[in-house]
């Protein structure tokens, strides 16, 4: 009887265990399917073609992707610098005390459902960033806004966690030398977790370029290639969540899944990079 | 009290009544201490695991004011001044007060770069001055002939007891008037503390030194002074042959015979 | 000025930088939460969780069939979710080993997985559920959330058994228990706290979900129990009310959103009091 347990139990847990995998491919693997009439139709073109007009059956994903690629990186912009200084408060300058309760607070607040920022972006940023630069408030550049406010949290956290594991003993050997602060951190902290740094900045990345409900509500919706980061445009995501339900031929439909698999794709060769190419190396150095 | 021989050199550091209490402890975890480090001597701290030695080291150059709310109480003279007042210049104190670690801490650069820090930090960028002094640095510190033709090289590369003379190499081209080591040779293996043992010796002509070890035969071979805490105290401070043979104090006498600790 | 007069004031400029950067984004952090709980409590009250989502201007209007469905669907998930990844995580950390190849490449995947965009997730599953159904339903949201889930679920407890120290499974093998037993005797026990926060973490993390149920549990505003239809939700029908031109229905919307941080936050405090206690415990 135990001998029995004892089998279905391993096998079991192996079966499960396999399953991840099996959902991994078979995400590729569908995706593929469904995109593969727009992928015959349109080839690789789509990915430079400008032109989205279901009503004629024609398909660019120019526009989704450029509005990702643009949004993410108005987002990386503002928010590495900001969650690198968050990051070295943390680590470096805040009492221990101070350290707890903030870095409790920024993890809390990488726990806030996205759906929320974009909320807030719609209703408090928008407005705002209106009234600065004009236009409708929505686009690209308060699309980007809202994904960086989503995204410091949790860059910082990582980031944080990342220059912790400097041992002491190197730090102390510089202020040993005489080094300040600051010359501790650029000379010594940021280099020994420079790899780890990176990792953590793609891999928020790689959470902004697929995030969906942050930026849905404050892109404007436009299915074009905008003049300005302050007109109205779309991102892959924000695109299949406004059309997914109302794709009513099959090419819509498929080159809906064309989009996703892209942005699948990206995904996945962005935080392999930072898992395999940056974060891998942390785990394997120590002093 | 504790019996403190006669340091016949000329006193570059003096202990007085000095208590060290680390943050949150509720009594001082160095207490009253009195003591004189002789120039251009060794002085070897010894006693048990946790009677105190690195921490009083870590007074020498103020590294507990790294972590907050640690307390120092009485003076530490440095050439004859104070170095525990609030004001004193930190930067200025760790470049004459130089440290070496438990383990090698060799910072995420090259063996050249690693030599040249606290030069650069001084703001020497002459090519040629700093190509002189690192040479002399690596060559004082026994580690030329194993380097010299591979400077540009990571630091991380070499072995442990190299890593732990380039932390040397680096400590002295800015050419402290003190070196501390706490326990410099407790990662590496007996070759590599041989030659750590030989630098220390040869070290002394240029810099005072002050060196924890857990090693009795260690504090023996290298140092002229030994001083013997014990759980926050001084209990003994003399000439290194003469603690070792007749100790003045009993307490000192067991733990050299090895009856604790 | 000295050299280390500069070197003093370079220090002090880049720490006033970086508090400055603190600064800012923590006080835009703030900014959001005060505005979550400022707009969420304006429309809160008892009729949020007696009535049904009702048409816009009229009084009976509430979140109940939404909170239903919301509970229905993160149950559901976890049903399928917590054994999966549980099961999932025990193999790597009992039987793959530290370094055995399928652990390894089902750890990466893992990695992988948890980044996936959601929203692909959502698309994955219309296409195997919805389509072939040929209608929304509770299921499909039910799968689509589990599939978030399972990786999350099956690292933390990969992580958590393995801090079980070995000693103790040996001895429970030396006394003849069969391998499942001593798993579930032992390991299992010992990494109790931590099992449960990382089941807690998952949890909250999926509560928080809205794209990927866009469409596949789809939304109903009717209140309904039947996975095999459509089922209302929280999230999405915060996304619906905040984006309709109606005042009382932005207002519930952020109702809604402060319901759902509220859980989302607790469960993560909630979470890292047991880590905290288990420490304290050593
Ligand atoms: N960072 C610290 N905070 C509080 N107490 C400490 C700290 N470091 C050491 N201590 C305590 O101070 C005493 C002396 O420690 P230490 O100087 O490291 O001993 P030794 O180097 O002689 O082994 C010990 O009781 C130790 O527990
Ligand atoms: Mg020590």
């Amino acid at each position: 009887m135990d001998k029995f347990l004892d089998s279905l139990f391993l096998n079991t847990s192996r079966i499960f265990a396999i399953t991840v995998l099996v959902v991994l491919v078979a995400l590729f693997i569908v995706l593929f399917k469904e995109a593969k009439p727009a992928i015959d139709a349109f080839g690789l073109q789509f990915l430079t073609n400008t032109r989205w007009a279901p009503n004629m059956d024609i398909f660019g994903g120019y526009p989704a992707i450029y509005g990702s690629i643009v949004s993410t990186a108005i987002a990386m912009l503002i928010a590495t610098p900001i969650a690198i200084g968050i990051a070295i408060f943390l680590s470096e300058l805040a009492s221990p005390l101070v350290a707890a309760i903030v870095g409790m607070a920024v993890e809390l607040l990488a726990a806030i459902p996205s759906i929320i920022y974009g909320m807030w972006g719609l209703f408090y940023l928008a407005p705002i960033l209106k009234d600065i630069w004009g236009g409708s408030g929505l686009g690209l550049a308060t699309a980007g806004v809202v994904l960086s406010i989503m995204i410091i949290p949790f860059m910082a956290a990582i980031t944080r966690d990342a220059m912790k594991t400097t041992p002491d003993i190197l730090k102390e050997s510089a202020y040993g030398m005489g080094a300040t602060r600051w010359e501790v951190l650029k000379d010594v902290v940021i280099p020994y977790v420079k790899s780890g740094i990176i990792g953590s900045i793609i891999l928020a990345l790689g959470r902004a370029i697929g995030e969906t409900m942050a930026v849905t509500f404050v892109m404007g919706n436009a299915h074009k290639v905008p003049h300005s980061l302050f007109e109205a445009a779309t991102s892959i995501p924000v695109t299949l969540a406004n059309e997914f339900t109302e794709a009513d031929t099959d090419l819509y439909y498929s080159s809906l899944f064309y989009l996703a698999l892209i942005l699948l794709v990206i995904s996945f060769t962005v935080i392999a990079i930072a898992k395999f190419l940056f974060l891998k190396r942390v785990q394997e150095k120590k002093i | 009290m504790a019996t403190v021989c006669e340091v016949k050199e000329e006193h570059i550091i003096e202990v007085k009544n000095f208590s060290f209490t680390y943050a949150g402890a509720d009594k001082p975890n160095l207490k009253k201490i009195n003591m004189p480090i002789g120039k251009n001597a060794v002085t070897a701290l010894i006693g048990p695991s946790g009677c105190g030695k690195t921490t009083l080291l870590r007074c020498f150059n103020r590294m507990h004011d790294l972590y907050p709310g640690n307390r120092y109480d009485g003076e530490i003279l440095l050439d004859g001044k104070n170095i525990l007042g609030k004001k004193e210049d930190l930067i200025a104190l760790r470049t004459r007060v130089g440290m070496i670690f438990q383990k090698p801490t060799p910072f995420p650069m090259s063996i050249f770069d690693n030599v040249a820090y606290g030069l650069r930090l001084q703001g020497i960028k002459s090519k040629s001055e700093l190509e002189g002094r690192v040479e002399t640095a690596l060559k004082d510190s026994a580690l030329w002939n194993e380097v010299g033709d591979r400077l540009k090289n990571p630091a991380s590369a070499l072995s442990g007891g190299q890593q732990q003379r380039l932390c040397i190499a680096r400590a002295i081209a800015v050419e402290p008037e003190v070196l501390l080591f706490d326990e410099p040779t407790s990662a590496l293996d007996p070759i590599s503390t041989q030659s750590i043992e030989e630098l220390v010796l040869k070290l002394k002509d240029k810099v005072t030194i002050a060196i924890v070890t857990h090693n009795m035969q260690q504090a023996a071979r290298i140092s002229d002074y030994t001083a013997f805490m014990y759980m926050g105290d001084l209990i003994e401070m003399g000439v290194t042959e003469e603690l070792f043979i007749t100790p003045k104090e009993d307490m000192t006498e067991q733990y050299i015979t090895g009856k604790f600790g | 000025m000295t050299r280390q007069d500069r070197r003093v004031l370079t220090d002090k400029i880049i720490t006033a930088l970086s508090f400055i950067a603190s600064f800012i984004g923590i006080a835009a952090l703030f900014w959001i939460l005060g505005v979550l709980f400022y707009k969420g409590f304006t429309a809160l009250n008892l009729h949020t969780f007696i009535y049904d989502m009702a048409p816009p201007g009229r009084a009976e209007s509430g979140l109940r069939n939404a909170l239903v469905g919301q509970l229905i669907l993160v149950a559901g998930a976890s049903l399928i979710g917590v054994p999966v990844g549980v099961l999932a995580g025990t193999y790597l950390s009992e039987y793959g080993g530290r370094n055995g190849k399928l652990a390894k490449l089902v750890r990466d995947i893992s990695d992988i997985m948890m980044s996936t965009p959601s929203i692909v997730i959502g698309a994955f599953v219309y296409a195997i559920v919805v389509a072939p159904m040929g209608h929304f339903s509770g299921w499909a949201g039910i799968i689509a959330l589990a599939i978030m889930m399972i990786p999350i679920v099956l690292r933390t407890t990969d992580d958590m058994l393995q801090l079980v120290p070995g000693s103790l499974r040996e001895a429970a093998v030396a006394l003849g228990a069969p391998k499942y037993k001593m798993i579930i005797q032992v390991v299992y026990r010992g990494a109790k706290s931590g099992l449960v926060t990382g089941i807690l973490l998952s949890i909250a993390r999926i509560a928080g979900e809205t794209a990927p149920l866009l469409f596949t549990s789809f939304s109903n505003n009717f209140f309904s129990t039947d996975l095999n239809k459509p089922i209302a939700s929280l999230t999405v029908t915060m996304f619906n009310y905040a984006t309709s031109p109606y005042e009382d229905w932005i207002d519930m919307g952020w109702s809604a959103a402060l319901i759902l941080a509220l859980f989302v936050l607790g469960a993560n405090i909630t979470a890292r009091f047991l880590i905290r206690k288990k420490k304290g415990e050593k």
